[in-house]
């Protein structure tokens, strides 16, 4: 079967991070697609594939085509991977639309994590609300919480690799000094409150902030925004007309892990979807001028970075070190909006790193890194430690 | 979050909270729960391949083998990972903070989320490090008990 090349043409990001109670995530999907095909040029019509993890509402296959109003839709995808779903659905649809089965996809996300005052990360509840399964009824009694999930690879990673607590704070500052340079970020930190203000932070602060469950600090979790976004992608030769420059998708990966009886909770699925999608790009991790990189703890960053094949396994502190991914200094720049550290992280921020990725390249970032040419966009759903899935794009331009 | 279904232990004493528990029927790991009734921590081997099934399912994850049997652990393993929960939010577990989670690996072959009981999370001469000895220390809660584990000195 011929292929297509295919693109991102189009991007919106839901400003507000706190919504107070006006908005539903229904409200923000509309919006931010509304936005994001009058981004592209495009318009609800165009739109015949329709890809939607079910933020807000269940059976999204079924109530989001009428929600939107589309009416003649050749593909729906209710892929739902947690905060990686995004990356997953951009798979999906680069296959689907590159073979012909329709022209023009629509990812978006909504949700109100801050207004619904929902404790994602310390509020230990998991599957209790649903029927009883294996999973829930060998772990919920323990009250394990998201931190300390990722807490438990944090320090599994100190002893093994020799990590440091200052060199995962590292990924906290560089998160921070991007997202001062953002306005939406900046307004997020204003009015969610967070720490020490829009301004820079150091590692001293990082670490000085409140164990949550150890060895994460408070500056090392992700905030609790409101938020959401969305991304059209085309066939090329819808993309060729499009009022945006093409942002191509040259390769995608995708891969799920969980804990296994003496297994390696410090190794991801990132080991598999980074080569699939490095390989079908044709590019190494050198080549890559701008990394987002799901940042739900820094662990995760660090732990992603390593797993890419940024460096080698347990050399991740050297890379982060003295701003060394700061979008200023030479070399890979990371999470240049501000990441969920410090920008916005309504639950699932898959589709943040597309958007930014997408801004890089086309040369309209905040932390704008010159002439980026390839960028990755690389989420992580689900929990390290627990279940997780990994989702790799390479995205690049003309 | 509206309104916390009963999924929760209503035999505990009224001024305990009340605590998450397993919930039935749940038929793959029913039989690991009755057994804490009897203090016995059971895992599964599969009878083709004689892997080592955990958490319990009714399938070998190994060979293609639908046919496992019981058998009963010593109860003692080695810290994998650990960490001491400070802040949380669930009405279940806020009077035991600071907590500490765990990965065991139990000395049969499978990791088991537990608990590390009886230990000081802040004092550094408590033992709790990975690498660490622990040996099964039962939480009773009435209809099922807890395997949480203590460090063996």
């Amino acid at each position: 079967m011929a292929t297509s090349r295919v693109a991102i043409v189009g991007i919106h990001e839901y400003p507000s991070r706190h919504t107070h109670g006006t908005v539903t995530p229904l409200h923000i999907k509309a919006h931010s697609a509304a936005r994001a095909l009058e981004d592209a040029g495009l318009t609800w019509k165009d739109v015949d594939a329709l890809y939607d993890d079910g933020d807000g509402i269940l059976w999204p296959g079924l109530h989001m085509p009428e929600y939107f109003g589309l009416d003649e839709l050749k593909v729906v995808d209710t892929t739902t991977v947690g905060g990686s779903s995004f990356e997953f659905q951009v798979a999906h649809a680069a296959r689907a639309l590159g073979t012909g089965a329709a022209s023009v996809a629509l990812l978006s996300y909504g949700a109100v994590a801050k207004s619904g005052a929902s404790d994602i990360g310390t509020g230990a509840r998991y599957s209790e609300l649903g029927p009883p399964n294996p999973i829930s009824n060998m772990e919920d009694c323990w009250g394990t919480t998201l931190v300390a999930d990722y807490a438990q690879v944090a320090r599994r990673y100190m002893h093994q690799h020799g990590t440091t607590s200052e060199q995962l704070a590292e990924i906290a500052v560089t998160a921070r000094h991007h997202a001062v340079r953002n306005p939406d970020a900046v307004k997020a930190i204003e009015d969610l409150g967070l720490r020490h203000g829009p301004n820079e932070i150091t590692v001293d602060q990082v670490l000085s902030s409140t164990m949550i469950a150890d060895p994460l600090h408070h500056l090392e979790c992700c905030m609790i925004s409101d938020g959401g976004g969305a991304v059209i992608l085309a066939r090329e030769d819808v993309a060729r007309g499009c009022r945006t420059d093409p942002v191509w998708v040259l390769g995608t990966g995708e891969a799920t892990g969980h804990r296994t009886n003496g297994g390696d909770i410090t190794v991801t699925a990132a080991t598999r979807s980074g080569p699939a999608a490095f390989g079908q790009a044709g590019v190494t991790p050198a080549d890559i001028d701008v990394a987002m990189v799901y940042d739900s703890f820094t662990i995760t960053v660090m732990s992603a970075l390593e797993d890419l094949g940024f460096c080698a396994k347990g050399e991740g502190g050297g890379l982060v070190e003295n701003g060394g991914l700061n979008f200023d200094t030479p070399g890979l720049a990371l999470n240049t909006d501000g990441g969920g550290l410090s920008s916005n992280h309504p639950g699932q921020r898959g589709i943040f790193l597309l958007i930014e990725a997408t801004r890089q390249l086309r040369g309209q970032s905040t932390a704008q890194v010159p002439d980026a040419r390839l960028a990755i966009a690389h989420g992580t759903g689900g929990t390290l430690n627990r279940r997780y899935a990994s989702g790799t794009v390479v995205l690049g331009r003309d | 979050m509206a309104d916390t279904p009963d999924v929760t232990d209503t035999t505990a004493a009224p001024e305990e909270p009340r605590r998450v528990l397993p919930r039935f029927p749940e038929p793959d790991t029913e039989p690991f729960w009755e057994a804490t009734k009897e203090h016995e921590l059971r895992f599964q081997v599969c009878d083709a391949c004689e892997g080592v099934v955990f958490y319990p399912r009714a399938h070998c994850t190994h060979c293609t083998s639908t046919e496992l049997s019981w058998r009963t652990s010593a109860g003692t393993g080695t810290i994998y990972s650990f960490s001491v929960v400070r802040r949380s939010l669930h009405p279940s577990f806020l009077d035991l903070v600071p907590y500490v989670v765990s990965w065991v690996d139990v000395d049969e072959g499978f990791r088991l989320m537990t608990h590390i009981v009886d230990v000081d999370p802040d004092d550094p001469h408590s033992g709790l490090e990975i690498g660490a000895r622990v040996i099964v220390s039962w939480i009773d809660r009435g209809t099922v008990n807890l395997p949480g584990f203590r460090i063996d000195r």
